[in-house]
């Protein structure tokens, strides 16, 4: 029988990676202040004192490094899962992911995996500037060799991050720092959640909305106003955008017939294009209307609460797009 | 100079080799530099992709380094590295096969020559990104240590890593876990085109090692049997969890930085001056004077190896290519 809880974002992660730690020797964490600090956003809290220095490892503030070393530690037998504080810091060790990480199986012609995920957490919404507040998730998702995971619950989160760790291939799980405090329900018993499987939050037979990470809360707010006028949104919570579920869209579009697509990164050349096109590739006389699209504005993120509201995408604006989508 | 730092002096009265491993530095020795000639007939004939980067004056520090390293130990190297995949034990054949990118090859054509790799031999890649194979190869070492696998793991890259960040990254956190990692920076004087001298302030890279506080000795890098001395110890010193070491190998790249370089940034009178103390044509001296091998022992096995090489080369240029679905393959 389930034993159902109400635990955090924050807490269910931890709880990932304590199962996976305890089921498996050669998982290692590597990160800033993860160790006895318990990492900055307390996801880590705990694991020293129970797994010890050497599997949970403080490292220097070195990304190039300390990615890359888990890029080595990967190749030979361990399976580390690093921290990086802020999704903006990866950026420093794009070569380490993306020219290492991403393609040492496939240059060695496959004689080597990379088994590791890359444990990082973006978005905005708490005044944190420009270089702390951004949603990066595209980038690796445009990268053959990585898989990209963003999940929006804590159910989701620890059922994909478990998932991560076993994949045997570089994983960028992408947490969001607005969602650590957010509670949900997670049974006691252990259990996994594959990659590539959407999960639909809402169903809805007049418009599919298409989301992730954040912004699948603010869509089902969205939804539940226009609910109340008698519109009815299908709610898509795509949770990996590698490997990506596009038939699940594309059924849900067969029914509706209309789609909006609403993420948190910037607009141009977003993930909401791809899939944009997607659809048309795969479902173009299945459309009654154009396609709409909800994303931050394509400017950094602004310091000042009221311009970072402005610029990132609200309820009011997903409520806007469905509502032109149906007109 | 630092109490971190020292100048390796071979002490010619006493330095001995027996007759096996006077002709294990012989053999390898000739057969990267066969190897190295053989590839610049391969790319003038147009069999290979891309840009070829010859290794040819730097073989000392890949031989001498392959001498003692064991077969379970990790490596990282550079685009310039199948000297060292051989000082490693790679398969001519297999490596000709990959620069030709055949489906024989180590990474069945997929790689090339800059991203050869051999998991059964320990090579965990040639790196393409100057400085890139640095961090990967102190992770090895983190898995050794952690695992109590005694694997040392070395590193191969050329003075012009030293001014990248992965390069300083790698060296501390190896510092700072006191993880086994050998780190050769093979000082041949160029950063591509660009002299070392102007692109740094040190008058030895060694000091960039010594900085971090790991033991960094700086060694004649033509001279396969200093390189050899310095390995050892540095090898050892890894093995009984004494850390990393640093060695800085001066030497000299007699060709240019890739096949086809004008070299209008050296004067051909400066490389004429390093040929004269080329690592072949100095061990094979001192094996004369020293009367360690007569000279119809070193040139039968050069002659041998040189056959050896041109089989291998021959055969790879017979082997198939990869199937095109192979595209598709290994991506995740």
């Amino acid at each position: 029988m389930s034993t159902d809880r109400l635990i955090s974002y924050s807490e269910a992660i931890n709880e990932a990676l304590q199962e996976e730690m305890r089921r498996d020797a050669d998982i290692v964490l590597m990160g800033e202040d993860i160790g006895s600090y318990g990492g900055v956003f307390k996801v880590t809290k705990g694991l020293y004192s129970e797994f010890g220095a050497e599997r949970v490892i403080d490292t220097p503030i070195s990304e190039t490094g300390f990615i890359g070393a888990g890029v080595g530690a990967a190749m030979t037998g361990l399976i580390p899962i690093i921290e990086i504080m802020w999704i903006d810091f990866t950026l420093v060790a794009l070569d380490q992911i993306v020219n290492q990480a991403a393609k040492l199986k496939y240059m060695s012609g496959g004689q080597t995996s990379i088994p590791l995920v890359i444990r990082t957490q973006g978005g905005g919404g708490r005044g944190n500037g420009a270089q702390h507040s951004q949603s990066l998730e595209t980038i690796f998702a445009h990268i053959p060799g990585l898989k990209v995971v963003a999940p929006s619950t804590p159910y989701d989160a620890k059922g994909l991050l478990k998932t991560a760790v076993r994949e045997g291939s570089p994983v960028i799980f992408i947490e969001h720092k607005m969602l650590y405090n957010q509670k949900g329900h997670v049974p006691l018993e252990s259990y996994t959640i594959p990659l590539g499987q959407s999960d639909v939050k809402r169903r809805g037979k007049d418009v599919t909305l298409v989301s992730l990470s954040r912004m699948v809360l603010f869509s089902l707010e969205a939804a539940e106003l226009l609910s109340q006028e008698g519109i009815e949104v299908e709610v898509i919570d795509l949770r990996t955008l590698v490997p990506l579920d596009l038939a699940a869209v594309i059924q849900s579009v067969k029914q509706t017939h209309r789609v909006v697509i609403v993420h948190e990164a910037t607009g141009a050349y977003g993930w909401g294009a791809e899939i944009s096109a997607r659809i048309q590739e795969e479902a173009f006389d299945e459309l009654d209307a154009p396609i709409v699209r909800v994303t931050a504005e394509d400017t950094p993120v602004p310091y000042n609460l009221n311009l970072e509201k402005e610029m990132l995408p609200q309820v009011k604006d997903i409520v806007n797009a469905i509502r032109k989508s149906i007109q | 100079m630092s109490k971190y730092m020292n100048k390796h002096l071979l002490d010619e009265a006493s330095w001995k080799w027996d007759e096996k491993l006077v002709l294990q530095a012989w053999r390898l020795l000739n057969l990267i530099r066969e190897f190295e000639e053989k590839s610049i007939e391969m790319y003038k004939a147009g069999l290979m992709g891309g840009s070829l980067h010859s290794y040819i004056g730097q073989e000392a520090v890949a031989a001498g380094m392959g001498m003692v390293m064991e077969p379970q130990d990790y490596m990282t190297m550079t685009y310039r590295g199948r000297g060292q995949a051989l000082a490693k034990g790679a398969d001519p054949y297999r490596l000709f096969a990959e620069m030709m990118g055949r489906a024989d090859g180590y990474c069945q054509g997929k790689g090339g020559p800059m991203h050869i790799a051999s998991s059964e031999l320990g090579i965990l890649g040639a790196n393409g990104i100057v400085g890139a194979g640095i961090p990967i190869a102190v992770g090895a070492a983190f898995t050794s240590k952690l695992k109590k696998q005694q694997r040392v793991s070395v590193t191969f890259f050329g003075d012009g890593a030293t001014n990248q960040g992965a390069f300083h990254e790698g060296l501390n956190l190896a510092a700072v876990f006191k993880l086994p990692v050998v780190f050769v920076c093979e000082n041949n004087l160029y950063s591509e085109m660009t002299p070392i001298k102007d692109s740094l302030l040190n008058e030895h890279i060694a000091e960039r090692g010594a900085a971090y506080r790991i033991p960094s000795v700086i060694v004649d890098g033509n001279d396969i049997r200093a390189v050899h001395e310095v390995g050892q110890e540095a090898m050892a010193r890894a093995r009984a969890g004494g850390g990393p070491t640093f060695i800085e190998a001066k030497t000299y790249r007699l060709v240019g930085h890739m096949f086809g370089d004008s070299e209008s940034y050296r004067e051909r009178a400066e490389v004429e001056r390093w040929r004269q103390k080329e690592p072949l044509i100095q061990f094979k001296e001192l094996c004369l004077n020293l009367n360690l091998l007569p000279e119809e022992t070193l040139s039968a096995v050069t002659e041998e190896i040189r056959n050896q090489i041109g089989d291998a080369y021959e055969l790879a240029r017979k082997a198939s290519e990869p199937e095109l679905e192979e595209i598709f393959t290994h991506v995740y």
